[in-house]
């Protein structure tokens, strides 16, 4: 009994944390709409400035000056990302945001390992709050109690600062109706910049905290993005108390969920997210979003399947990559492979972005399913290739089946971030479940039989199935199922309307769509000759994104184009730096800025005319 | 003139809505911008205080605004009321006034909210009631009152009689007649002729986002053509 | 006697304590072309939305042939046979004139879960066969995104009769249109009304609309019917004259 107390106590000392960095993302949201993905590594930010501010200042004065300042510094860098980064793409679609943020967060995870290094850093204790004060016999560390009581302390200054100050009636209004609070003269820009820098502040102020608590370390900013995006969905997105409340469930859940169930704890944290979210789509305190900006004013011109001429010249391009093996030598043969189980991976998300108008931002979930199912179907089982392959396949599809199902019943912004979230599920259990996964150590090898054991015979089983699958993901585009899928992007109303049930098409396109790209991550863990946690990770799912992207969102399989050019391009780059996060992060940046109204939107004139089939600029779905 | 459009281009994405419009409003003058669903009066306001993409000359009290930004313009004195009212619902009366408010401004009436709980009484009785739970006639004074905060000199209001009830209507035409004695000038968007009658000096039609004709109100009453075919009230 | 086509009983919603729609009834026949009248804010479309199922209400029941709708999707509605035209208005950008049309047809007939077989190939017929019906057919490989307002509408009425409904709700088919494409729109509504025995129900700020194609008009005033009746009747209604019609200051008397 007792000891439980300690650990509610306990939990209620890490919601503190959590309440401050979800409570920024959720302000940034309210008046920006943006989802802010480098929140994480600006906590992160804060707890490593914060380090190196009190190695230096000595003292209690030191300490926490030094926590102020660094939450203030890192409050300066995001003004400064806001004001030379974000200004530029407010109009541009929530997908374009979430990417340039995420570019951000990769530029910064690279820099930290740069500034600080790659060991985990452990900061001084606080001054004034070293001991231990015995509750009920058991020993509750006082910079819990310090946390405890800072978290509602800071709740109340935010009601205050909202309630009782002009800049708070301001940026109330503008989480409403932006564009009425500079028709009555309010200038947005630095309304904008003050909200960013406020939502920053709590976050490193929420990293700096951590320093007594925690080491230091340069995976932390994806741990607690991951846990805070779980927060302001429970929560609602843009409500303040919605966070603290929903802060106080996941780190009890934490808390407690260690106890009963060590293994799963994290999903425990879930399955409660889930069971809110098909109660209350918006979360406990949230409202529905308002319609996402797609614009979709423009002309569009309908999607036509190949025309023969058309045909010719895909068949053309085929027969060519197919005599690939006759010039090329092993390693030309591999990088071959993995482009074209990279252009079948895109290709089954450019299904859900382009006809289903929603961006699963996890899609690397199913693909490293496929990885693993292959890879355990292979080894423990000592399944033939085929029917590995299948087996992978088969995992990913049903992983898709079963987080799709909760997926779909949300969308916009809170799609995106569930499934970010499963995929982070995903991740961790097969980083945590070592006796199956083999954890960090991934599996070893799993290499294909003798008959496609040759470079060659492998790059042509890989172009074989790549082809067969991007040509069934065009053919569902084309088919009745895709015109569902479309109707229901373009007007979920309408298409209700003659009875078509968006969750349902939603859903089943999820499914497919994670079955295509899991028999993309079967076929990889054979190249690769292994499998591993990165398999699933977050980098993956947003390669895809750049690739769809880069291809043209409009099309219905430009993302092999995309797909060619980005492979091509990264594995280039990775041979030539040891900063692939900083150049790939500065990349998407810079593309993300370069083209706000949407990559191919901004080179369509280039194009030949066969490419310019369109479909509107879509990022994310409509209710 | 305190407002000389000309030239006024507007789109939404590729499409163009607005030709060419050229209209103007004289010192303390109320003008009525006619026109039906569709044929670009919204538009109009929305180009000329930048909520959509414009192109054109926005003379205003002498200046140009025609490529200001929104906060900018409304900085200038000119105040704008939506259509579609956009209280801040969430925002008590008091503190939807407060988000209005802008310093005084030589050579325009100035408000305080107590002056304005004078003009539209109603709202005086519920300063502390959200945005949300007041009624249609109740939010559009609360957006009109809003935008006097800013102590415009001109205000563009959209369809401020759209979907009330007749007496809240009338209730309007006195209040925009207290704001014209005040020394206010006033570009009103109708579709209900009878209304615009009521308040204005003069009218601009628009059709297809075109100006089709401008002129007195009692030219527009001589003009049955121009009535019967851009307006067909 | 068979069940009416819609029987709408005591049917009411608030929404935060404001009270949208009360205690409504009225029934359509089969063939019968009803409007719905009122000042913004009457609960029109609140009242549309509960007859197709957008919208859950608070109390009341809504008979289509007779079927109690409680707790039904607008797609089970839908598969009821009932078409839905809305105040603005909704297509599917993306695709051609024709395809819009496909849509609708391949949802009734049950076969948009296909995966595969080129969609643009199926229910051409039924396809092109409406949108003759609608004056359309000229444009059936126009891109949606092209056309006039005028065409959209029609367009919708087109995919609202795809699934060969008994009744249509139409939420202002007219707005926005100008003054004699209204006009031809509600002949080839009233027209289509009473060749297929369709029961129409549509609300409309047109008066000339409303007085010329209506076989009965009802007038809804903050929630509450307050006339129902004969078009001429209703006019003459000093209530509904007081309420919406105007006394004369704020609309054209006699013409109204």
């Amino acid at each position: 009994m007792d000891f439980l107390v300690v650990q509610f106590l306990t939990g209620l000392a890490g919601a503190s944390s959590l309440f401050l960095v979800a409570s920024g993302l959720s302000i940034i949201f309210g008046v920006t709409r943006i989802v802010n993905f480098a929140h994480g590594a600006f906590y992160m930010l804060g707890a490593y400035a914060a380090y190196s501010l009190t190695e230096r200042w000595e003292g209690a004065l030191g300490f926490w000056g030094g926590i102020v300042a660094a939450a203030i510094g890192v409050a300066a860098v995001g003004a400064l990302v806001e004001v030379t980064l974000l200004r530029r793409i407010y109009r541009a679609p929530e997908l374009f945001q979430l990417l340039a943020t995420f570019g951000v967060t990769l530029v910064v995870q690279d820099l930290s390992i740069i500034l600080w290094g790659p060991e985990d850093l452990v900061g001084r204790r606080a001054p004034g709050f070293r001991s231990s004060i015995s509750i009920l016999g058991q020993q509750v560390p006082s910079y819990d109690l310090f946390l405890i009581a800072l978290g509602p302390l800071v709740l109340g200054l935010i009601w205050l600062l909202f309630h009782r100050t002009r800049f708070g009636v301001l940026v109330r209004a503008a989480t409403q109706d932006r564009d009425m609070v500079a028709a009555l003269g309010v200038n947005q820009r630095w309304l904008f910049t003050g909200v960013f820098a406020l939502g920053v502040f709590l976050a490193a102020l929420g990293g700096a905290l951590q320093l007594p608590r925690d080491a230091v370390s340069h995976t932390m900013d994806l741990r607690i993005i991951v846990e805070v995006f779980v927060v302001v969905v429970i929560g609602g997105l843009g409500s303040v108390a919605g966070a603290y409340v929903a802060a106080l469930i996941v780190a009890e859940l934490n808390a407690f969920g260690i106890l009963v169930l060590p293994q799963v704890s994290l999903v425990l944290v879930f399955a409660v997210m889930a069971i809110v979210l098909v109660v209350r789509p918006y979360g406990l305190f949230g409202r529905p979003e308002g319609p996402p900006r797609t614009g979709t004013a423009g002309l569009i011109r309908p999607w036509r399947p190949f025309s023969g001429g058309e045909r010719i010249a895909v068949a053309v391009g085929l027969v060519a990559a197919a005599a690939l093996p006759l010039v090329g030598g092993s390693y030309l043969l591999s990088v071959g492979a993995e482009i074209a189980i990279f252009c079948l991976f895109a290709a089954s998300l450019q299904l859900l972005m382009s006809a289903g108008g929603i961006a699963s931002f996890g899609h690397a979930a199913y693909f490293g399913l496929g990885s693993y199912g292959a890879a355990l179907a292979a080894k423990t089982l000592g399944w033939p290739l085929p029917a590995a392959l299948a087996a992978g396949a088969a995992l990913g599809t049903a992983g898709a089946a079963l987080f799709g199902w909760f997926c779909v019943r949300l969308s916009g912004v809170y799609f995106a971030m569930l499934t970010l979230a499963f995929a982070q599920i995903a991740w961790s259990i097969a980083f945590q479940w070592t006796s199956v996964t083999g954890g960090d150590n991934g599996i070893l090898g799993i290499w294909p039989p003798p008959w496609a054991g040759s470079p060659a015979a492998f790059y042509w089983i890989a172009l074989a199935l790549a082809a067969g699958g991007i040509a069934a993901l065009r053919v569902i585009a084309f088919s009745p199922f895709g015109y569902a899928l479309r109707a229901v992007r373009d007007s979920a109303l309408k298409a209700e309307a003659v009875g078509i049930s968006r969750r349902a098409v939603q859903w089943t396109a999820f499914v497919v769509a994670g079955g295509f790209a899991a028999l993309a991550g079967a076929l990889f863990a054979y190249l690769k000759g292994s499998v591993f946690p990165d398999n699933l990770a977050i980098p993956l799912s947003v390669d895809g994104l750049v690739m769809v992207l880069l291809g043209g969102v409009e099309t219905v399989t430009g993302a092999v184009v995309g797909a060619v050019l980005f492979r091509a391009l990264t594995i280039v780059l990775m041979s030539y730096t040891d900063y692939s996060k900083l150049v790939l992060g500065l990349l998407v940046v810079v593309l993300v800025v370069a083209f706000p109204k949407g990559v191919v939107g901004s080179l369509q004139g280039l194009r030949p005319p066969w490419r310019r089939a369109a479909a509107p600029p879509v990022a994310v779905p409509a209710r | 003139m305190k407002l000389a459009v000309s030239d006024l281009r507007a789109w939404y994405g590729p499409a163009q809505i607005l030709f060419d419009v050229a209209l103007d409003v004289g010192p303390g003058e109320v003008v009525a911008l006619l026109g039906r669903n569709g044929a670009g009066k919204s538009t109009t306001f929305k180009a000329i205080v930048g909520l959509v993409e414009r192109r054109g000359r926005v003379a205003f009290e002498g200046r140009d605004l025609g490529a200001a930004e929104t906060h900018a313009i409304a900085r200038a004195g000119l105040g704008y009321v939506p259509e579609e009212r956009r209280i801040f619902t969430e925002l008590t009366v008091a503190e939807n006034l407060e988000v209005g408010r802008q310093a005084p401004r030589p050579g325009a009436p100035t408000w305080e909210p107590e002056t304005l709980y004078r003009l539209f009484p109603n709202l005086s009785e519920m300063r502390n009631r959200p945005g949300g739970r007041m009624s249609g006639g109740e939010q559009q004074m609360l957006t009109i009152a809003r935008t006097l905060m800013g102590n415009p000199s001109l205000v563009l209001l959209d369809e401020p009689s759209e979907g009330l009830a007749p007496k809240i209507v009338e209730e309007m035409a006195t209040a925009i007649l207290a704001m014209k004695r005040e020394g206010l000038s006033l570009l009103i968007s109708e579709q209900n002729l009878h209304f615009a009658k009521l308040i204005s000096d003069r009218a601009v039609i628009l059709e297809r986002g075109r100006v089709r004709f401008a002129g007195t109100m009692a030219e527009l009453e001589a003009d049955e053509t121009v009535r019967d075919s851009f307006l067909a009230m | 006697m068979s069940a009416p086509l819609l029987q709408v009983e005591h049917l009411s919603k608030s929404y935060g304590g404001v009270q949208a729609v009360r205690d409504v009834s009225f029934t359509l026949r089969a063939g019968e072309i009803l409007a719905l009248i009122g000042p913004n804010g009457a609960g029109k479309s609140t009242c549309f939305n509960m007859l197709n199922g957008q919208v859950r209400r608070d109390s009341g029941r809504v008979l289509i042939g007779g079927r109690d709708t409680a707790g039904l999707s607008p797609r089970r509605v839908w598969a009821l046979g009932v078409g839905r035209t809305f105040q603005i208005t909704a297509t599917f950008a993306s695709m051609s004139v024709r395809e819009n049309v496909q849509v609708g047809c391949l949802s009734h007939q049950g076969a948009l879960g296909r995966l595969a077989g080129y969609a643009g190939a199926r229910a051409r017929e039924e396809a092109e066969a409406l949108l003759a019906l609608v004056g359309m057919e000229d444009a059936a490989e126009r891109p949606c995104g092209e056309l006039a307002y005028g065409d959209l509408k029609r367009l919708e009425l087109a995919v609202a009769l795809s699934n060969a409904p008994g009744l249509l709700l139409m939420d202002e088919p007219t707005a926005g249109m100008a003054p004699a494409d209204r006009v031809d729109l509600m002949r080839l509504v009233a027209a289509i009304a009473r060749e297929r025995r369709i029961g129409i129900l549509f609300t409309e700020h047109d008066m000339d609309v409303v007085f010329e194609h209506a076989d009965r008009v009802m007038v809804l005033d903050r929630g509450r019917l307050i006339a129902e009746g004969a078009p001429e009747a209703v006019r003459r209604d000093p209530l509904v004259q007081r309420t919406y019609l105007g006394e004369g200051l704020l609309y054209e008397k006699g013409a109204a």
